[in-house]
């Protein structure tokens, strides 16, 4: 198939609508309103339908109610946006709903800027919003991977009634790359036999709810959850490993900072120094026992976390390796965006070094 | 080799057209191409630019910090951006409306004025294709038959004469950096 | 044998937790007749608040959404969009509706969603035990307003019925209430209205029901109703506000 110039969110944007996604809820933020400008367009020629809501929250909440009566559903936003989505996906989750949410992430915190940023690590792989629970969360670091995960993340969310977060950040979301267009691999989906979709008197009431205001009824709802959570991170765990056999340099990045990281290794490798990147493409359920066997060799003698944040995925990379490597950090916060040479530089600061 | 490429500009000068012209035709040329615009408020303000990489290797960041190749279609675009231009990097300047000369001498400038013949071919808005015109004859980088595929899926039906156009265009401001 | 009255098949089984002398379940049974006599049982998608009648999903025989409080619109926004051949309604009272839910019910009836919204306003919260409403009167007592709410502090009490009429995609808004019986067949001809007018494809329609709260109004079930009509009815007057159907 031909390659095509893509912008990031009109990629994710086409992507939706080629997964079958027909609804759309939003509200515009910079830097992803590529999204909701191209669905109001393109969504009605699907016999679809696209609403810009008066808020976020508002959005959310259409996408609740659009996901419990059915449909295939997304809505998009950036940082601040994203805060205020929370209370939806605390319900999505809780009322086991499939949604598919993005964040082009931009600098913060607060009003921040609509530089690019991955300081939203937290609060995607942590829930976000109360309660406990988790979101499938799909890092792409390419356009490609934009349009190829957003396809998938509608089955994800089908297969297990759960919410998925496309996160990216406002570079990906702006620039265009070549892509190919391509289906994601076929899974058995289950049927929606809770939908709202009216009971035509055949059935009892469906009830799509989260409330369980029996202590013991939300223990149970809540070790269900975690069931779940421990189905996907048995199942869907990926990760990408590059030059990282045989290196005593180990970058760990995702997303943006991870083509960063990969121009470092290849620097650094020209230099003679055995550098690597392990690279966790699903950020939740996180790669650990993949990082922690990638780490575990001999010759690797540090760990760079490399992020566009102050240290978040840090945290991952410590639980992961358990103190067995040193860890060390490059990255900055508000969305300014290091140069592949500081990462050169740390690498050989970690390895007690001068560089070339 | 990896060209870095920085096109900057006035609202409605096809500074983001140029942009997204030069990396597809990288693309159908097998080139690794990205196209990064300037997304902040300063694109409501008049001013905008887009960052072009065209490699034949993958593409690390598409943000040009140091081009190698400067279009600056208005003063303050030059003014800005020659600063940050690599030494023996390519400078296109619209002497149309700049009067500025390039205050760097271990970089190559070449001054179009892409407007004026614009003008000369009956249509402004062909401005922007001079002046890739310029940037492909001074690089010779790109084949003009593989734009010339492009704007011919572009314009069609009526529209079809302006395909003639803008290779005019092109060739225009290829001649322009031969005589230079 | 002949059945003289029987309860609406809109309605389970389930058995309400609504305190004595609540007009809830009053309320309740005349959306749930409402949709039985339109046929629509089983082609309806309720929505319920936060609040009170929260566990209205377990009351309506139609398929139900418990709601984030105040987004019920928005959650029946998202339904009616993927369903617009069902009945969606919200069922919503005043903290939900007029305070935290604002914004959601002012742009469902901007973007004239076709849905109906059922708005139970008794001037107080429940469900949290007695706080001031956004309906709350000047000098009614809540346990937020100890002293009774100031008007120089709180303002006015907002009147939603009004307001929303002045919204043109709001097709039809009535202000009923529920505390004799011809007020309650009022109520019932206002809802089942709302309904048809959903389901012919208006707007928004919007039907506000004056209830009491003995219980954190601290009066019995019967002097409830009376200090309804003595001071709930004159600043929350009866009556339709809007009715932009072509069929007036």
């Amino acid at each position: 198939m031909a390659k095509e110039l893509w912008k990031g969110n009109e990629a994710v944007a086409e992507a939706a609508i080629r997964a079958g996604c027909r609804y759309f809820f939003g509200y515009p933020i910079t830097p992803q309103n590529e999204i909701p400008e191209y669905l109001s367009r393109h969504l009605p020629e699907h016999g679809g339908c696209f609403v810009q809501a008066e808020s976020e929250i508002a959005a959310i909440n259409m996408v609740y109610g659009a996901a419990g009566s059915g449909a295939r559903v997304m809505t998009s936003s950036s940082s601040p946006g994203i805060s205020l989505k929370q209370e939806g996906v605390t319900y999505i989750a809780c009322a086991e709903l499939p949604a598919v949410i993005v964040n082009m992430m931009r600098g913060g915190p607060g009003l921040g800027n609509i530089a690019p940023s991955q300081a939203d690590y937290y609060q995607a792989t942590r829930g976000g919003g109360n309660g406990d629970y988790r979101t499938v969360v799909l890092a792409p670091a390419t356009i490609q991977e934009a349009a190829d995960f957003t396809q998938e993340a509608f089955d994800i969310a089908d297969y297990y009634r759960t919410p998925v977060v496309v996160l990216a950040d406002g570079m990906i979301g702006q620039m265009m790359e070549a892509i190919e267009w391509r289906k994601p691999k076929e899974r058995a989906l289950p049927p929606k036999d809770w939908a709202t979709d009216g009971t035509r008197g055949k059935r009892p009431h469906n009830i799509i709810n989260s409330l369980y205001i029996d202590a013991k009824d939300c223990a149970v709802q809540n070790r269900k959850l975690q069931e779940k959570y421990d189905r996907i991170t048995e199942t869907e765990v990926r990760y990408e490993e590059f030059m990282a056999q045989d290196a005593e340099i180990l970058f760990v990045a995702y997303g943006t900072t991870a083509r960063i990281a990969r121009a470092a290794v290849l620097k650094l490798r020209k230099d003679g120094v055995k550098a690597g990147l392990f690279r966790p493409v699903t950020l939740w359920p996180f790669p650990e026992k993949a990082l922690r066997e990638c780490a575990a060799h001999e010759n690797v003698a540090a760990v760079i976390d490399v992020e566009l944040s102050m240290g978040q995925m840090i945290d991952d990379v410590k639980i992961a390796l358990a103190g067995a490597k040193p860890v060390r950090f490059v990255g900055m916060g508000g969305g300014a965006i290091p140069a592949p040479q500081e990462l050169v530089d740390e690498a050989y600061k970690a390895l007690g070094r001068c560089g070339k | 080799m990896t060209h870095e490429i920085v096109i900057s500009g006035f609202g409605g000068q096809g500074v983001m057209a140029m942009g997204k012209t030069l990396a597809e035709a990288g693309m159908k040329e097998g080139l690794c191409v990205s196209w990064l615009p300037s997304y902040g408020p300063e694109m409501r303000g008049g001013t905008a630019n887009c960052s072009v990489v065209l490699s034949g290797e993958e593409i690390i960041s598409p943000m040009v910090q140091s081009p190698t190749e400067l279009i600056a279609m208005n003063k303050p675009s030059l003014v800005k951006f020659e600063p940050q231009m690599v030494p023996g990097g390519k400078l296109f300047v619209n002497s149309s409306i700049i009067e500025l000369k390039a205050s760097r001498a271990d970089i190559s400038a070449y001054y179009i004025p892409c407007l004026s013949i614009a003008e000369e071919l009956g249509n402004i808005k062909v401005a922007n294709m001079v002046m890739l015109g310029a940037y492909i004859g001074a690089t010779g980088l790109l084949q003009t038959e593989t734009i010339r595929g492009m704007l011919a899926h572009m314009f069609t039906g009526p529209k079809a004469a302006l395909v003639e156009l803008n290779i005019e265009a092109l060739r225009r401001g290829a001649a322009c950096v031969r005589e230079a | 044998m002949s059945i003289v009255y029987r309860k609406s098949k809109g309605l389970t089984d389930a058995e309400m937790h609504y305190c004595p002398g609540c007009t809830h379940g009053v309320a309740h049974k005349l959306v749930a007749e409402a949709l039985e006599e339109l046929g629509l049982v089983g082609s309806a998608v309720g929505v319920a608040p936060v609040g009170c009648s929260v566990f209205a999903y377990n009351y309506f025989a139609c398929d139900m959404h418990e709601a984030a409080h105040g987004r019920a619109p928005a959650v029946a926004t998202g339904i009616k969009r993927v369903h617009p051949d069902l009945a969606v309604f919200t069922y919503q009272g005043d903290g939900d509706l007029a305070a935290i839910g604002t914004a959601e019910i002012v742009h469902a009836a901007m973007r004239g969603e076709k849905i109906t919204t059922v708005f139970i306003n008794n001037a107080i919260y429940g469900m949290t035990g007695g706080q001031m409403a956004p309906t709350t009167l000047v000098g009614q007592k809540a346990t937020t307003a100890p002293f009774g709410r100031q008007k120089d502090h709180y303002g006015s009490p907002i009147r939603m019925a009004e307001l929303l009429s002045t919204i043109d995609g709001c097709v039809y808004a009535e202000r009923v209430t529920v505390v004799d019986v011809p007020n309650i067949l009022k109520a019932k001809k206002a809802i089942k209205k709302a309904f048809q007018l959903q389901m012919a494809g208006a707007g928004f329609t919007f039907v506000e029901v004056l209830s009491t709260c003995p219980t954190n109004w601290g009066l019995t079930p019967l002097e409830a109703i009376g200090w309804l009509k003595a001071n709930m009815i004159p600043y929350f007057p009866l009556g339709v506000y809007a009715d932009r159907s072509e069929a007036k």
